[in-house]
């Protein structure tokens, strides 16, 4: 028999299944892998060294390009860290909305790395499903922030404003005639609120639709079962967050165990996996979208009772309202200071983690008592789960590689930073 | 300070056999100040305790602190920041270790007391030329192939060195100093009283 020797090859970084720009270096036995050596930075832009050279506000639209596609939660660890540092309380319905529109953001993350892990996988459906449903939450978005991806809605102090009490609707154009965007338009006469209250309502019916094309698919548990199996000991050692972390069956959730904003005042269960393989980690996600459901009707629940403040009354922190910046010399003063100077942040340093979508985001602050950050260090749970790859794939044959790197779910705007 | 940070603190003082000033406690956050020698035992002490159990390296990250201020807080130049999270007992402590030499700064790997250090150690590497010795594969992460200086140190400009370009006539992309003016559109400031009530 011919002698076969152990090959290099490359992967990436233009290929469709490494989300992105990962480029790996892929040592191979045949079509078993034996050693992966991941090149990253093909995204890096610096954005740490940007913060130090730009206010406090001016940075909040850089964590949306972080994840971008979770969002809010990025910029939900930035603007806890600057809170805790200037020692401002935010106001109760402030955090019930950002708890809202984090797991908003937990649902659009999870419908989209549940798209595409399938897709790599080898099913099309699931993907077109999940952009069905990616959209009208991102409509969600846009109605509060005016995007649909890069919101900067969070503020340090609580949101930028409040609720719209009308959802924007469709119009006529050449392409949709008026009984379409009649229909189109259903669910949107009212609130926002009411919006996503419709959502929630439906949402549960469609996760099942998920299920039904992969939980007891035989391709699909054959691609996942018993791939990248991380023990619980493994998966904490290697610095694991989130669902990773879950699927190895630790039951370890920031939101319940360290709990934020309003997350002590709602009911959630957290998922675990037993095995730590990737099917078990397509569970706990799923899982989590229903969880996140739940959060979600409780806070439209809560909001609808009490209205309120959305930003802190410091002015030194928050602009004041337009009326009385129109009426009053000193608050003209204070937004004119904070828009220009920016707020000054107490000298010491913080670090202020969220469960994301992903896992742990952590944002360790220093602030030397300037305007901007003296040294911002982004913790992204996919640079930690991404190091692993390389123990996670070791003989495994090519095919699985890409179910694992879809498990991880890595997304390079955070990873490169 | 709370009693569960109280008896965090304590048991980081008996544990590690710490002074009062080694420990901090700011912010609902403990700190503890190593240095540079004593950090790998320190470290194991820190997981393996078993009433501190840190099983997990949460993060590290390098520090310039070339410009700070208030210099009664860092004794050098790079500081290494770790922080650490106790999936068990619930708790976090952020260490930090100084680089005893400003030129060369170099602190030992922690890679074989949490695997999860590999990565980010490496992103220091390159970020701020901070040497973890005994890294199994110290090379540089994040920055470009062929990549000079470590762009997170405070004397790096925020534009770089260099800039690329297609070059039509050698018909490849070339490297070419940066042509752009360094500018800053708001100024760092600080106040000296306590500006505002905040």
């Amino acid at each position: 028999m011919a002698e076969i020797k152990n090959y290099t090859m490359n992967f990436g970084p233009q290929h469709p299944a490494a989300h992105g720009v990962l480029r790996l270096v892929l040592e191979l036995d045949g079509e078993v892998i034996e050693r992966i050596d991941p090149h990253i930075g093909l995204l890096h832009r610096g954005t740490e060294k940007l913060a130090e050279h730009k206010t406090f506000l001016q940075s909040v639209p850089y964590m949306d390009r972080l994840d971008y596609v979770s969002m809010m939660c990025n910029e939900h660890a930035y603007v806890m860290a600057i809170e805790k540092l200037l020692g401002v309380d935010v106001p109760i319905r402030a955090q019930y909305i950002r708890v809202m529109f984090d797991e908003i953001t937990r649902i659009l993350n999870h419908l989209l790395w549940l798209g595409a892990h399938a897709l790599d996988v080898g099913a099309m459906t699931v993907f077109l499903y999940c952009f069905r449903e990616r959209e009208d939450l991102m409509d969600c978005y846009e109605a509060v922030s005016g995007a649909r991806l890069h919101s900067a809605y969070y503020r340090p102090g609580g949101v930028y404003r409040d609720l719209p009490d009308v959802m924007p609707q469709y119009e006529a154009s050449k392409f949709r005639n008026q009984k379409e965007i009649n229909k189109l338009n259903e669910n949107r006469q009212g609130s926002l609120l009411d919006f996503i209250e419709y959502f929630t309502s439906h949402f549960p019916s469609k996760v099942d639709e998920y299920e039904t094309l992969l939980t007891d698919n035989r391709i699909w548990k054959q691609r996942t079962v018993d791939i990248g199996v991380v023990t619980p000991e493994r998966a904490a050692a290697l610095g694991f967050t989130g669902p990773m972390l879950r699927g190895s069956g630790i039951a370890w959730d920031l939101r319940k165990k360290q709990p934020y904003d309003a997350y002590d005042l709602v009911d959630f269960d957290v998922p675990v996996g037993t095995n730590g393989d990737c099917y078990d980690r397509y569970l706990v996600r799923v899982e989590e979208m229903r969880q996140s459901n739940h959060i979600i009707k409780q806070c439209i629940g809560w909001l609808r009772k009490n209205p309120g403040p959305i930003i802190t009354k410091n002015t030194k922190v928050a602009p004041p309202s337009r009326e009385d910046m129109k009426v009053n010399m000193e608050d003209l003063i204070h937004h004119f200071k904070l828009f220009t100077e920016g707020m000054h942040v107490p000298a010491g340093e913080a670090y202020c983690a969220v469960e994301a979508p992903k896992g742990e985001f952590g944002i360790y602050l220093v602030s030397d008592g300037a305007n901007k950050p003296y040294r911002l260090k982004i913790r992204a749970p996919g640079f930690a789960h991404l190091s692993a790859i390389d123990e996670m794939t070791r003989g495994h044959m090519i095919a699985d590689l890409v179910a694992i790197i879809g498990t991880q779910d890595v997304v390079f705007g955070e990873i490169d930073r | 300070m709370n009693q569960v940070h109280q008896i965090l603190v304590e048991r980081l003082k008996s544990n590690l056999e710490l002074t009062g000033d080694a420990v901090r406690y700011e912010l609902g956050e403990v700190t503890l100040t190593l240095a540079a020698l004593d950090l790998p035992a320190s470290m194991i002490l820190l997981r393996d305790t078993p009433d501190l159990k840190f099983n997990q390296l949460v993060d590290v990250c390098g520090v310039d602190y070339r410009d700070y201020p208030s210099k009664d807080r860092c004794s050098s130049r790079f500081a290494v920041v770790y922080h650490l999270l106790s999936i068990d007992l619930n708790h976090r402590v952020r260490v930090r270790v100084f680089c005893d030499d400003d030129e060369q700064p170099a602190v030992s790997s922690v890679v074989d007391i949490w695997p999860g250090a590999n990565w980010f150690e490496r992103e220091a590497f390159d970020l701020f030329g901070i040497v973890f010795d005994g890294h199994p594969d110290l090379r540089r992460l994040l920055t470009d192939y062929g990549f000079v200086g470590h762009p997170l140190r405070k004397d790096f400009p925020l534009s770089g060195h260099v800039e690329v370009r297609y070059d039509p006539i050698e018909k490849r992309v070339v490297y070419q100093p940066v042509t752009i003016e360094p500018r800053e559109i708001v100024p760092r400031v600080i106040r000296e009283d306590s500006y505002g009530d905040v």
